[in-house]
């Protein structure tokens, strides 16, 4: 059984930068992680502002909005990766997916891509 | 362009003035050809920079706009063997959008016009309401930063830090630079309008500020507008959008009065409307409403042509502007429509029916703190004599009115009112 750690990052407004932690203490925890055996698969997030999100209503009309929003504290329910050209397409399979209905919400983030 | 003497001389304000045009396009073809807005945008100035130096000398050359396509992609080669890691992430980017659509290569012509896929990245949801605006001014009006920071009267330094992060999301999300197909156009298209329409309105009425108008910045929106108008001439919301900013802006000299301040529509000087602007908006109005369910610019088009056709507010064709309210109301209901309908309604039936209309929205929570709510029960208030509460909601309306012109109409009207036949 695997699991996904969620990491919620305090926005720029709320950091404390003297508290921030280093690229070495994530190093070091990745490391752990991965001595102890535990490590499956791991992703850094890109940028908040690079988030959108896609909510469609009950006539099937779809909205798209930056997010997210202070007021949204939502609880991820479950993720998936997929491997599409753009964002466009992306949203497509976001505003198919039934986690987008019903009030609910899909969040679209890219995966950061490092050193290309 | 090609069309302008060569052999050097031309003053450099035109030059630059016929490039605004020119750098959308560039820009847009650039973008098309290296997936990357930053690149494209780097290598569009140096371009223009460099036909500025040289075309005065050397004299326009017979294929301007592949001379400066060729010049860009130059620069766009020494910037990349310069930045390896950039040149390794951009090949990637280029290997996919030549997947999804092959690059024609214009050396050898001109441009072709790739704009439109670039008003749709521009106003793409994904992106903050506030940066579509101020992104489309700057990549499609060819506007400089400090130029659309002075437009929306923000530090310049502001801007451009909205404008880093805008395009810092269009590269890292991979937000696309394409023009959605035909099944996503009528979901999209009105995103897009709605940028354009938004910078005519700030451009109309200053939401803050010592002036009411900031006519350059209609006036961008309006050139927006036929650029889209060209692109997409089927489209009969983008007529009615390009229809409306016309009429709309036919009134601009008799809009406000030798101080700067607010004159309303029925105390315009009729005589300093534009006609040749207005002639250019009626004639958007059939396209814009032919051939099936009209959309809400088409309509609101129509309605500011039936204003800009009638020769006193008397003679206006109330009944048909209300009937027009009526399907404005079914397109998109909201209480600003109702508002601007119960208006329409007191025009044709009398004071009294507008009243019953207005108070009937008394409850309505998108019209609280919205000035136009108070003025309009106040003029009507005046009209059927009930001259105490009149002054109480001029009063509740300059509480909320936001630019110096509007505010000295409303303390001008309030002054009819508490000191009647001063």
């Amino acid at each position: 059984m695997k699991y996904m750690l969620l990491i919620q990052s305090a926005s720029a407004e709320t950091a404390d930068a003297a508290d921030e932690c280093t690229v070495e203490d994530w190093i070091a925890y990745d490391k752990e992680m991965r001595e102890a055996g535990i490590w499956v698969s791991g992703e850094s997030l890109a940028d908040l502002l690079t988030a959108t999100a896609v909510r469609v209503g009950r006539d099937g009309g779809r909205t798209v909005t930056d997010g997210p929003f202070a007021e949204t504290r939502e609880i991820l329910g479950g993720f998936y990766v997929i491997d599409v050209p753009d964002l466009d397409v992306a949203l497509d399979w976001a505003a198919r997916c039934p986690g987008a209905r019903g009030g609910g919400s899909v969040v679209v983030r890219p995966v950061a891509e490092f050193g290309g | 362009m090609g069309d302008r003497a060569a052999g050097g001389g031309a003053p450099v304000a035109s030059v630059e003035a016929v490039f605004r045009e020119e750098h959308g396009r560039l820009l847009a073809a650039l973008v098309r050809r290296f997936g990357d807005l930053d690149l494209a945008e780097e290598v569009t100035s140096d371009a223009i920079e460099a036909a500025l130096t040289r075309w005065p000398v050397d004299g326009v050359p017979p294929k301007p706009g592949g001379w400066l396509m060729t010049t860009a992609r130059r620069k766009a080669v020494d910037r990349l063997r310069r930045d390896q890691a950039f040149a390794a992430r951009l090949a990637i980017l280029q290997v996919e959008a030549e997947r999804a659509a092959p690059t024609v290569d214009v050396a050898q012509g001109d441009l072709p016009d790739e704009r439109l896929q670039l008003f749709f990245t521009c106003a793409h949801p994904a992106l903050p309401a506030e940066d579509r605006g101020a992104l489309t001014l700057r990549c499609l009006a060819g506007l400089t930063t400090p130029e659309v920071a002075r437009a929306y009267l923000v530090p310049q330094a502001t801007m451009a830090k909205r404008i880093v992060r805008a395009k810092k999301k269009i590269r890292e999300a991979r937000i696309p630079f394409r023009v959605p197909g035909a099944d996503e156009l009528p979901e999209r298209l009105p995103g897009v309008l709605q940028v354009v329409y938004s910078i005519f309105t700030e451009g109309y009425a200053a939401s803050s500020g010592p002036r009411l108008q900031r006519l350059d910045l209609a006036e961008e929106a309006i050139r927006l507008g036929r650029i889209l108008r060209r692109l997409m001439p089927a489209e009969r919301e983008v007529a009615g959008l390009l229809g409306l900013m016309l009429l709309i802006h036919a009134r601009r000299d008799a809009r406000t009065g030798p101080d700067g301040e607010l004159v309303l529509l029925d105390e315009q000087d009729r005589g300093r409307w534009d006609r040749t602007m207005i002639e250019e908006g009626r004639g958007l109005v059939p396209p814009a409403l032919t051939g099936g369910l009209p959309g809400p610019y088409g309509v609101q088009a129509a309605i500011a042509a039936l204003h800009n056709e009638a020769a006193t507010l008397a003679t206006t064709d109330w009944p048909q502007i209300v009937a027009l309210y009526d399907v404005l109301l079914t397109l998109t209901p909201s209480p600003v429509v109702a508002l601007n309908r119960a208006a329409a309604v007191a025009m044709r039936d009398g004071p009294e029916a507008g009243l019953a209309l207005l108070d009937g929205l008394a409850d309505e929570p998108a019209l609280r703190g919205y000035a136009p709510y108070p003025t309009a029960r106040a003029d009507l208030l005046h009209r059927v004599g009930r001259l105490t509460e009149a002054a109480a909601a001029y009063r509740e309306a300059l509480g909320l009115a936001g630019a110096e012109p509007e505010r000295a109409h409303l303390r001008r009207r309030l002054h009819a009112v508490e000191q009647p036949g001063a």
